[in-house]
């Protein structure tokens, strides 16, 4: 293989043992997104069987139980088998590169934080196989009590399963921050890191802060099932809206973790592809932090109709309201990058430019949804499925995309295929929209969300929604062909790999060597 | 404020009709785009502050979006566009920070003076307790004594693709809670085991159904029709099986409405009283049964996890057990207790039908009385 001169002095053992063992921030980088990459076709696939149950009204293919099961791992799967991880993958691959450091600052760390996962999931996706015993969680991801509370021995695999994951997310969560906080290479002050480290720095101390509060919640769940206690049953003196308020103080940060590296992303996507500078880079970081800090303030907007005293409701309306102006504020600045650039649109700045427009769409919608007394009508029907869609399928998604076919070459040393890449993008275009996009009319003329079957008049917008589903799922198939063949091989990439790339990662050969700057590099 | 909410309105009205004569021409008929048509004053509301968000937010996605279309189409390399080099711009920056607060700012006074107007629930002339169950709605009319169970009506055969669908499939039930039109109505929500969501979006009201406490909400219904709605919450397997309907009428047949029902109470009672021959609670028990059937199956072969009912050991067992468990349920579970749920005679009926049907030839029966000196 042409690559395999480049490696010669990398010493690390060969076959399996390479990833159980390693240390090594590309191999673990690499563990992780491949794990986003298949647990991506195992939730994707649930989401075809829903779509497919939802073709037309009745009940066709799943039994509502089944139904339900499908819906709470296709979310559980999707947010903490794909999302997070590949994001986390995009962290040990580029923050080294970036910063010019040899590695992560935690490498042993680092690789327990991985292996955690693949037994998290088998964990959770085992359930499956238990329809004797209840089957899997099917009280939605929410999990909202006491609807968990009733649900069989799937629930308690499930919690144990998000336990370790918490644990997996917080130990990356440290190592990130002792890598950007002790690793810079000198003269990489915080203020000259690229924007992707900034937004994962921050990302960091939110999942620090998020993922404990969720074992809290998910612990306390299970002593309500299994040792008597009652926080959340009425009947002992508990309150089952203390999880709903417990669950979003984690999960509204949650939303956060999974977009804020995507801002990321696309924040190093588009100067390269305009051949500019990123525009307003400290209002990006102090929007970045602002986002953050608001975060922690809005999570009963997930819970407007709970029955929360008027004070509660207005406030936190404002507070949601507010995320509005930062959001804006990075909205703009991509805009303005762009504004007199010389733009060329490869792959990985047609899905950054997709995910600016549809991210707005997702984000308006939330602004929309922010309204309390409009959240009436709006809280728990398909409005809401499609808002939350639109920022993660064609927000973090789609920024993941943008972010592999735009560091694919610098991994693996191989051009990918660009007439495959943009088909691979229009096709996700087509199918994504034609999915999410009816959803929205779903909702408001409606149609309540999590339900295997529906009235008759949401019939035809239903079947629009499956069939671009069913477009979206099956051309992953490209994306997967795709990257498997530049692994595979491929036109040489060079090390600067984009005209108008700029970053210390573009100094290192593609792809880098085994252990990325040894000696550190020098900074003009 | 007044004058720009009403100039606001206004230039809302003019384009909402706009949009509505266009609509016919683009052949969108068959799909609602936007809310049911309001029928109480808050759901108007509601729909013009949604209307006016949606509109604020277009806007400001054209305009952003043309600057980026224009730089797409302009700034191009290919058409030999050279980069500039400009990174910051201080003035503008805070142009774009300030200009979004203040529309925010204009999107929140009518959005808090709506939401005032919803929570306030003084002033009732009546009040309804609404009960969420696994998986029907219970009414409780406080000030009339009367209070019964709503049932999803659409039949099973219909769900399962056995028979055509009806018009108003899965928003059927078999009664209705009934309301008079012009009068406040104050909704105290509550559940009897999980969380659900009574939700009718023609009178703009959605609000959970929590056990163990209690959520206000009103309406003030402005004409009669039937409104149809559905549980919001994720609330277990029959989720999507428990609609509401909102027979809307005016006070006068209200009132001959509570009359009929406290006949029909009385003669509940009477029959209760008598003894039931076998076929007449054969007959009784499999219309009941429709309940069971969500979980342990149409023939009692038992759904998923749930249990199957021919020749189990409490469907064949002694008849006293079977009776305990279908009046107090088994905790823990989702078999909740029937007892507060049905009456004696429903009871009755449903235990001889299980005892009696899918094979089970137990050959016994039970009387409403016996259930009565059981509970």
């Amino acid at each position: 293989m042409a690559t395999a001169a480049a490696h010669h002095h990398d010493e690390h053992p060969a076959g399996i043992t390479r990833w159980l063992f390693t240390t090594n921030h590309k191999d673990i980088g690499t563990l992780y997104l491949s794990l986003a990459l298949v647990m991506f076709f195992v939730g994707g696939a649930m989401a075809l069987v829903i779509r497919a149950e939802l073709f037309q009204p009745g009940l066709q293919i799943t039994e509502p139980h089944f139904y339900n099961q499908m819906v709470t791992l296709h979310a559980l799967v999707m947010i903490f088998g794909v999302v997070m991880p590949a994001l986390v993958g995009f962290a040990n691959w580029q923050l080294p590169l970036m910063l010019g450091a040899p590695d992560m600052a935690l490498p042993r760390l680092n690789n327990w934080s991985f292996w955690i996962l693949p037994f998290a999931f088998t964990l959770l996706l085992s359930t499956v196989f238990m329809q004797g015993q209840g089957g899997a969680p099917a009280a939605g991801w929410t999990l909202y009590a006491p609807l968990s509370i009733q649900g069989g021995i799937g629930t308690d695999f499930t919690i144990l399963s998000i336990h370790m994951m918490g644990i997996s997310s917080v130990l990356s969560a440290i190592n990130v921050i002792a890598t950007i906080l002790n690793m810079r290479a000198p003269g990489v002050t915080l203020m000259k890191m690229p924007l992707f480290a900034w937004t994962w720095l921050i990302t960091a101390f939110l999942l620090i802060g998020a993922m404990p509060v969720l074992a809290g919640a998910v612990t306390m769940l299970l002593t309500d099932r299994h040792f008597g206690t009652h926080f959340f049953d009425a009947a002992g003196g508990g309150d089952p809206v203390l999880f709903q308020h417990v669950f979003w103080f984690f999960g509204h940060p949650e939303v956060y973790i999974l977009i804020l590296p995507a801002f990321g992303i696309i924040s190093q996507v588009i100067p390269t592809f305009s051949r500019k500078p990123l525009f307003g880079y400290n209002s990006m970081v102090y929007a970045t932090v602002s986002i953050a800090l608001l975060s922690h303030v809005v999570w009963a907007h997930h819970m407007f109709t709970v029955g929360m005293p008027i004070a509660g409701e207005l406030f936190f309306m404002y507070a949601t309201m507010l995320i509005a102006v930062p959001t804006g504020v990075k909205i703009f600045n991509w805009i303005a990058t762009m504004w007199r650039g010389a733009l060329t649109f490869e792959t990985p700045m047609l899905f950054a430019i997709a995910f600016v427009i549809l991210f707005t769409i997702g984000g308006l919608s939330g602004l929309m949804l922010a309204i309390a007394p409009a959240d009436f009508q709006y809280q728990d029907t398909y409005f809401v499925v499609a808002h939350f869609h639109y920022v993660i399928v064609t927000g973090s998604v789609i920024a993941i995309f943008a972010g592999v076919y735009f560091w694919l070459p610098k991994w693996t040393g191989h051009m990918y295929n660009e007439w495959l890449g943009k088909w691979h993008f229009w096709l996700t275009m087509i199918g994504t929209n034609l999915t999410f996009f009816p959803m929205h009319f779903l909702g408001l003329a409606g149609m309540q969300r999590r339900v295997p079957d529906y009235a008759l008049q949401f019939t035809d917008f239903n079947q629009w929604a499956t069939v671009g589903a069913f477009i979206f799922g099956f051309s992953q198939l490209l994306f997967l062909y795709l990257i498997v063949q530049t692994v595979r091989g491929g036109e040489r990439a060079t090390a600067q790999v984009w005209e108008g790339a700029d970053g210390l990662e573009w100094t290192l050969p593609s792809p880098p060597p085994y252990h990325s700057f040894a000696t550190p590099p020098e900074i003009k | 404020m007044c004058v720009v909410r009403k100039l606001g309105r206004r230039v809302l009205s003019r384009l909402v009709s706009a949009v509505a004569l266009a609509a016919p021409s683009l052949a969108v008929a068959d799909y609602a785009l936007n809310f049911q048509r309001p029928v109480t004053s808050i759901a108007q509301r509601i729909l013009e502050l949604h209307n006016l968000i949606f509109v604020i937010c277009m806007a400001i996605f054209v305009i952003v979006f043309a600057f980026m279309l224009y730089s797409i189409v302009v700034h191009r390399k290919s058409r030999g566009h050279k980069p500039a080099t400009f990174h910051d711009n201080v003035k503008l920056e805070m142009v774009w920070t300030v200009i979004p607060f203040l529309i925010l700012v204009g999107m929140a006074i009518p959005s808090t003076a709506t939401l005032i107007e919803m929570s306030d629930v003084s002033k009732a002339e009546m009040t309804v307790k609404i009960t969420g169950y696994q998986w029907k709605w219970r009414y409780d009319y406080l000030d009339h004594d009367i209070g019964y169970f709503s049932n999803l009506s659409t039949p099973r055969e219909q769900i399962e693709g056995k028979a055509p669908k009806g018009e108003h499939y899965l928003l059927e039930v078999d009664n209705p809670i009934v309301l008079p039109v012009g009068k406040k109505v104050r909704f105290l929500m509550t559940a009897n085991d999980v969380i659900h969501s009574w939700w009718v979006p023609q009178l703009g009201i959605k609000t959970d159904a929590i056990p163990g406490f209690i959520n206000e909400a009103w309406t003030n219904i402005n004409e009669p029709g039937v409104y149809r709605g559905v549980c919001a919450e994720l609330c277990g397997q029959d989720h999507a099986f428990m609609p509401i309907v909102v027979n809307a009428v005016t006070p006068e047949e209200f009132d001959q409405w509570v009359v009929a029902q406290k006949k029909i109470a009385l003669a509940d009672a009477t029959s209760a009283n008598k003894t039931w021959t076998r076929e007449e609670l054969m007959i009784k028990g499999k219309q009941v049964f429709q309940t069971c059937a969500a979980c342990h199956g149409v023939n009692g072969e038992g759904v998923g996890q749930f249990p199957k009912l021919a020749g189990s050991k409490i469907a064949t067992g002694p008849i006293a057990a079977h009776l305990s468990i279908v009046l107090r349920g088994k905790p823990g579970t989702v078999m909740q207790a029937f007892g507060p749920q049905l009456n004696d005679v429903d009871i009755a009926a449903v235990i001889t039908y299980e005892r009696n049907s899918f094979g089970n030839k137990t050959g016994d029966m039970i009387q409403p009385a016996q259930v009565k000196a059981a509970r």
